[in-house]
């Protein structure tokens, strides 16, 4: 029975040395490697490289874009701000001048109507001024006249003389005033 | 042992145990010519060709943002030019060196996981071709990255480390000697071999013994171990595929780590 078992141990001469390479293996291991060789390195990894490259490409040139954008908005922003800024500034100038202006103004109405004022006292002193002598005029010549007719009448007699007359008259008026003053 | 046999063997179903005969199976074209191909050796080229066609159609026609099966292809290229290549050399050497790079990650990724796809059921990286090959275009890349920079300080660093007393390079400078230029394409050479060569042993033993246990004894105890087995067979086949992806890691991980220490001023 034993001998039908065919273990390998028994044809241990015939077997060749694993660790030496016969020259169809080392025929067939070199073709391998140099037609995978050149397919890796002529096709495979160019290829790779192109598609790395291209996205490496785009995602650089996405960032490049977003940064550009970032700087476009930041410029915008900036030159808003000036413009802004110079809006205010003018803003604040004009309000200034037309502060200023007001002041002038008002300033000017402030002379204007004191000026008015004082032509109007002075014009309203002049009026009073001449009312006053009419009144003084006439009231002289109506006391006058009074008086006369009143001494005409206590003595009797028309004072005709209206020189004397009227002389009388101013004496007794001097001496109303004088009277008046020394009181 | 011989008593135990002959109760329980049926005779129509033998154990066949793997042996290193099934890396060297027979000739199917060219034999006897140095371009002979035996069964492995096609699984590795359909490799080559599916890599290539894969890769081609992923890098073909590339749009700016990816679609699914663009996206799958620029994350496989995105572990190899990100996680090795620019974090261990930068990005202009990183650049500078990427297609070797590149090229070890998914040849040997591609090769090794034909270990557990079915029908091929064996790595193409199973035989020491594939990781003699690369083992020496790693060597020759780091040596000609450093000669071309730096001669004098490459080989200094190299062999005589800065920061060591002088008597002691009596003894460092040898073993810097052998550990770089001896050693480094031997582990490389042997860890890849050693690993796929393992991992199919493991797997043949383990559905050999599934098929035998089941087929061989007919009776309960053998359905038992055939079930236990069969269920470690796919728990091994699983390990596997994350061997396959470690293994294409670490070999193009310290090729990089070759190369940056090789560019490297001083350390």
């Amino acid at each position: 029975m034993l001998h039908a078992i065919v273990w390998a141990s028994e044809t241990v001469e015939s077997n060749p040395n694993p660790l030496i390479p016969a020259m169809y293996d080392i025929v067939w291991s070199i073709v391998p490697f140099a037609i995978v060789l050149f397919m890796f390195w002529k096709v495979v990894l160019p290829n790779m490289q192109k598609t790395l490259d291209a996205r490496a490409e785009k995602i650089e040139g996405g960032i490049a874009q977003a940064e550009s954008a970032q700087k476009e908005a930041a410029e915008a922003l900036e030159k808003y701000n000036a413009l802004l800024a110079e809006a205010r500034a003018e803003a604040a100038d004009i309000k200034e001048k037309a502060r200023a202006e007001g002041a002038l103004i008002l300033a000017e109405l402030k002379d204007q109507a004191s000026d008015a004022a004082d032509a109007i006292t002075a014009k309203a002193h002049q009026q009073i001024e001449a009312e006053r002598l009419a009144a003084i005029q006439s009231l002289r010549s109506e006391v006058g006249q009074l008086a006369l007719d009143l001494a005409g009448r206590v003595i009797g007699e028309q004072v005709k003389d209206a020189k004397s007359s009227s002389a009388i008259v101013d004496r007794f008026i001097a001496d109303l005033e004088k009277n008046e003053k020394s009181k | 042992m011989n008593g135990l046999h002959s109760l329980v063997l049926s005779e129509a179903v033998q154990f066949h145990a793997p042996s290193i005969t099934e890396f060297f199976p027979e000739a199917v074209l060219f034999a006897g010519t140095p371009f002979e191909m035996n069964r492995i050796l096609i699984i590795r080229m359909i490799m080559v060709v599916l890599l290539c066609v894969l890769f081609w159609a992923g890098t073909r026609k590339m749009s700016i943002v990816p679609g699914r099966f663009q996206g799958l292809i620029e994350m496989g290229l995105d572990l190899v030019r990100v996680n090795i290549a620019e974090d261990l050399l930068g990005k202009k050497d990183g650049r500078r060196f990427l297609p070797i790079l590149t090229t070890i990650f998914f040849l040997v990724l591609f090769l090794n996981i034909t270990g557990i796809v079915p029908g091929f059921n064996i790595a193409g990286s199973s035989v020491i071709g594939i990781p003699l090959v690369l083992a020496v275009v790693s060597y020759i890349t780091f040596i000609y990255a450093g000669l071309k920079k730096h001669p004098v300080a490459f080989l200094r660093n190299a062999l005589f480390p800065p920061g060591v007393p002088w008597p002691f390079y009596i003894v460092v400078t040898p073993i810097e000697l052998v550990s770089t230029f001896v050693l480094r394409p031997v582990t490389l050479t042997l860890r890849l071999l050693m690993n796929m060569v393992v991992g199919h042993l493991l797997l043949a033993l383990l559905f050999g013994a599934t098929n035998f246990f089941f087929l061989g004894f007919q009776q309960w105890f053998g359905y038992v171990f055939g079930v236990g087995t069969l269920a470690f067979g796919i728990a091994f086949s699983l390990f596997e595929i994350l061997v396959a992806v470690l293994q294409a890691y670490v070999f193009t991980l310290l090729t990089a780590v070759y190369l940056q220490l090789a560019l490297a001023e001083e350390h």
